[in-house]
Order: structure tokens, then sequence, then C-alpha cells
């Protein structure tokens, strides 16, 4: 049972000292993502999805 | 084809559900002879009715159908599913005007008060949910699942995943707002706002959801596009937060499995923080996610114009995923909630102005380039402007949750017109619009009956909006005012009564707004009644034309 709470404090500790740049980090990542000139083609190609079915 | 001659046997899917409901038929009736209160009978009774038709609905099927399932694709092009989008299309007009209709009656009680008739029924406190339920959660949970079911399907270029779990999706959710909404009316109630619902109508619910979740999901996993295009993934963040706001705010445990009163698990400030969080993100990820997705393939579609920035849509997404999650506290200022927490809600509800704005630039401007349309098409006026008017209610939003300020606008008007600003402006005219697309395409239709109704819809439905919001902030504010006016000698100047007996012609006005909004409401219904009925039927293609490059 001490083990257990053990474990758990640890990871408890880890979450509520590290979710923010954690989450921070994620996005970061995602925005980098978003505006990389190289993935601009693809992002436009995208955007007319609704103009071009059936 | 050959598969004709073949003989014809029920699907696993078929045979299984109709066993479910054949067990779930005599459990109901069970339940219903063992009922603890006649709320329960009653609604045990109508689950028992609803099983039993449920078997003999599926039944007809499997004996009206082919003897094999509808082909994913034809002739090349996906074979796409419309019947479930259009029971869900007709739902939500008919759950828009109940809705509308019991918020103009409960506004008249406000004015009124002789209007609730003195019977428990008909009383203020069993129609507002009745009233909040229907608008958010019939109408607009309606209008989320016809259109998240067509946009998944036509973006995807595939047919909607599965035979029954299309239908079992729309009528299950149909039958979850039935005993919602009537347990309101018999009483039946945890006291939760917008999660009014007691136990055993959120057990079903959570069945109807996780189905809602594996139709769509799987439809996006059979995707013909190697793209998910981003309303999908507004639909799906407001699918998967929904399922997981509904579990954490409702864990109860029902005093018997006879009756309908439950306690729920969490207590004293840990229940309103567990509430709040459910209730601002069913704004966030319901109210906001969803009808966004509705903003990110209607708008471009009727426009003719390509989303204005994939990027910033893309961030702003992840912004308002990341954000929003952690604004329910500021429906807690100055309560038993620590303060930082309190102090945290605000934060994150300032930043949510920026993804917010975010979604809002990226639908305004779309219409770059075909401005023009505003003058001679309605309906993309109507999406625009609920554009304009989830701007504006997300400006508010932010500016209400700091605690200042909430001081004075808490537990007044002006949250009831900011509310509505939200609701009407924003999320009944993008839907409004949505439906005006749907019905013609879903029924084949060149167009609507007449855009000339659509243009008084919108003017009498926005008059509407501009009395209601306009009313509510100053009798807000004039009651916040009043509340903490103090005398020199360090009275309260006003009684309660006075701040009730100024409101009273504020009142009045809110609800003639709310009127204008219904009358524009069946002028809509009139006009959608009339394009399926006598709309001039659009020649579909035998083969598949090429797209122009």
């Amino acid at each position: 049972m001490k083990a257990i709470l053990t474990v758990h404090n640890i990871a408890s500790d880890f979450v509520t000292s590290f979710w923010t740049p954690v989450f921070v980090g994620i996005f970061i990542a995602i925005v980098t993502y978003a505006l990389w000139p190289r993935n601009k083609a693809a992002f436009d190609e995208a955007a007319k999805m609704p103009l071009r079915e059936e | 084809m050959s598969e004709s001659n073949t003989s014809k046997s029920m699907t696993h899917g078929e045979a299984g559900l109709m066993l479910v409901f054949s067990i779930s038929a005599l459990l109901c009736l069970f339940a219903a002879a063992k009922a603890l209160d006649t709320a329960f009978a009653f609604h045990a009774s109508l689950a028992s009715a609803a099983s039993l038709w449920a078997v003999f609905a599926i039944v007809n099927r499997y004996f009206d159908r082919p003897a094999s399932l509808p082909a994913r694709e034809i002739n090349g092009r996906p074979n796409y599913n419309m019947g479930p989008i259009k029971f869900s299309a007709a739902m939500s007009v008919f759950w828009g005007i109940a809705g509308f209709a019991v918020g103009l009656l409960i506004a008249a009680q406000l004015a009124w008060p002789a209007l609730n008739f003195d019977l428990q029924w008909t009383s203020f406190g069993r129609l507002r949910p009745l009233h909040t339920s229907a608008v958010i959660f019939a109408f607009g949970g309606n209008v989320l699942i016809a259109t998240s079911f067509y946009v998944v399907q036509k973006t995807c270029r595939t047919r909607l995943a599965g035979d029954l779990a299309p239908w079992f999706v729309v009528i299950g959710y149909n039958v979850f707002i039935l005993i919602a909404g009537t347990g309101y009316l018999l009483g039946v109630t945890q006291s939760k706002e917008y999660a009014e619902p007691e136990w055993y109508a959120d057990l079903w619910l959570t069945i109807v959801w996780v189905v809602y979740l594996l139709v769509f999901l799987v439809t996006i996993i059979k995707r013909k596009e190697p793209h998910i295009f981003v309303a999908n993934w507004f639909y799906l963040a407001f699918i998967v937060t929904i399922a997981v706001l509904h579990l954490g705010n409702n864990p109860a445990l029902p005093v018997s499995v006879f009756g309908s009163k439950s306690y729920i698990a969490w207590g004293g400030v840990q229940d309103a923080m567990f509430q709040w969080w459910y209730g601002h993100n069913a704004v966030g990820f319901f109210l906001t996610a969803g009808f966004l997705a509705i903003m990110y393939y209607f708008i471009p579609k009727r426009a003719e114009r390509p989303v204005y920035s994939y990027r910033l849509s893309i961030i702003h997404f992840w912004a308002i995923i990341f954000l929003y999650i952690w604004a329910g506290p500021h429906h807690l200022h100055y309560t038993a909630l620590p303060d930082w927490a309190q102090t945290l809600g605000m934060t994150f509800s300032i930043m949510l102005w920026m993804p917010s704005w975010g979604g809002m630039i990226n639908g305004l401007m779309t219409l770059s380039g075909a401005w023009d349309k505003l003058r001679t098409d309605p309906v993309l006026r109507m999406l625009v402007v609920s554009v304009a008017f989830y701007g504006m209610a997300t400006f508010e939003g932010p500016l209400m949750s700091i605690k200042v300020v909430n001081s004075l606008s808490h537990y007044t008007d002006w949250t009831i017109g900011h509310v509505h600003a939200g609701a009407l402006g924003w999320v009944g005219f993008v839907s409004f619009g949505a439906l005006y697309c749907l019905v013609p395409w879903l029924w084949d239709r060149k167009g609507l009956y007449s855009l000339k109704l659509v243009n008084w819809h919108f003017w009498i439905a926005t008059i509407g909006i501009v009395l209601y919001i306009s009313a509510m902030w100053v009798s807000g504010i004039l009651q916040g005012l009043m509340w903490r006016a103090y005398t020199s000698l360090g009275f309260l100047e006003y009684s309660f009564i006075e701040t009730v007996e100024a409101m009273h012609p504020f009142y009045i006005i809110r609800a003639a707004g709310g009127a204008l909004f219904l009358i524009g409401s069946l002028i809509m219904a009139y006009n959608l009644w009339m394009t399926v009925r006598l709309g001039e039927a659009e020649v579909q293609s035998p083969v598949a034309l090429q797209p122009a490059e």
C-alpha cells in the first residue's frame, strides 16, 4: 500500500510540476508545424476541401 | 447484381440489437411495475414502449430492404447515407420551435407571473430547464449530429460507418431528449444546471454518445481523403470532450434502481467545481467547437471560397483545446472555491480571447473576394452575422470573467443577455444558415423555396436579438448597481423587491425580442417545409463528372 502511495505521489508530483512546460512544449510544436513553410502547399490544398467534392 | 439472388439473412447487428431491445422492453416493463414514483413509472413505460417499437422497426426494415446492404460506392462515387441526417435535421427544426416557444413563455412569466397558471408543471422552475435543454441539447444537438454526419461523409468521401448504428444515434438521442424533457415537467431533476437529467437518462445518453463517437471515428478511419479536414477535428473534439464532461459531472448513486432520485458522488465545493468544469466546457465544446465545425464547412461551401487561413485554423483549434478546459472556475468567483482557482479560471478565460477571435477572423475573412454575396444571399449573411455574434459574445465573456466585473455582473440579467448573444446570435444563426444549406442538399432540391423568406427571417430574428440583449444589458447593470447601492448611513438603499420592480419594463422588451426570434424560426420551418414539398428536384447526373482542373 505504502509503495503504491509513493508511486502515486511521485507521479502526481511529476504531473503537477511539469504539465505546464509539457503542454507549452506540445503547443509550440503544433504552432511550428502549422507555420512550417514546406507545409504551406498542403494546407492551401486542404483549405479548398469543402469546394472539391463529389 | 448477383447478390440479389442469394437468400436474405439478418446481419449480426440487426439480430443482436433486436435481442437487446427485446430484453430491454421486458426489463423496463418490470421496472415500471416496481416503480417507487410516478415519474419513474412513466419513464420506464416509455422506455419499454420505445424498445418494443425498435424491435418492430428493425424487423420491418429487414423485410423491406434488399438482401445486400447498401453499397459503400456506386459507379466509383461514395453512396452517402442521408436518411439519419434528414431525421436529425427535421427534429432540430421541431425542437428549435418548441424550445423558443417555451423560452417565450417563461420570459412572459417573469414579466407577468400569473402566467405560471399556479400549476407545478408550468412553474418557472420546471420550464426553465425545459427551455435550456430544448434549445441547447435538442435543437443544437440535432443540428450538430446532422451536420457532423453530413460533413464527415462529404469531406472523407466515404459512406457513414455502420448500418443501424447511425439510426441508433439519431433516434436514441431524441429519446434521451424526450425522457429528459418530460422529466423536468414531472419534477425529476438532479439540480445541476445544464445537466439536470437523472441517473437513468444519463446512462442512456452515455450509450448513445459512445455509439455516436464510434460511427464518427470509424467513418474517419475509412476515409478516401488522406487529410482529415479541420471541421472534423472540431466535431471530434466536441464528441470526445462531451463524453468526458458527461461522465465526470454525473456519477450518481440512485436511492433505488426503481426510483428517479439519485445523489451525486461529489460533495460541497468539489461538486460545484465539477459542475462548472462541466458547465463551461459544455459552452466551449458543445456550443463553440461543434458550431465552429459548422462554420468551417458551411461558410466556405456557401461563399464558394477556400478557408481563409488553414494554418490559423490549426493553431486556434489547439489553443481552444488547451485553454478552454481551465475556464470553469470563473462561474464560482467569490465563493468557497479557493482564491487561486478563481484567479486561474479568470486568467484562462481572458487568454481565450485570442483563439476565439482567431476563429472569428478566419470565418469572416473566408469571404474575402466574395463580400458582394452578402448583398444577394441572405443565407450567407446569416452565417456571417453568426460569426460576428460569436466574436461579440467571446469578447464579452472574458470581460465578465474578470473578478471586479463579475462582482457587478454575476447573478444579474447581464449573464442572461450574454448567454443569449451567444445562443441566439451565434449558435442560432449558424444553425439556421446550416439548415438552409442542408435541407436542399439532403432532399436533392435546386435551392430553397424562397430566399425572400430567408431575408424576412434574418431581419426579424436580428431585431429580436438586439431587443433581447440590449434589454438584458440595461436590466442587468441596473440590477447589479441597485444591489450594491448604500445610503450615507451604510444601509442597503433598495430592497430586493424594488430591484425586481425596476426590471419589469426590460422583461417585457426581452419577451418581445424572444417573440420576434420565434416568429423568424416559424418562417424558416415553413420555408424548409415548402422546399421539401414543392422544391424543384435537382437532376443528378448518372456518371461521375470529371472535376475541372
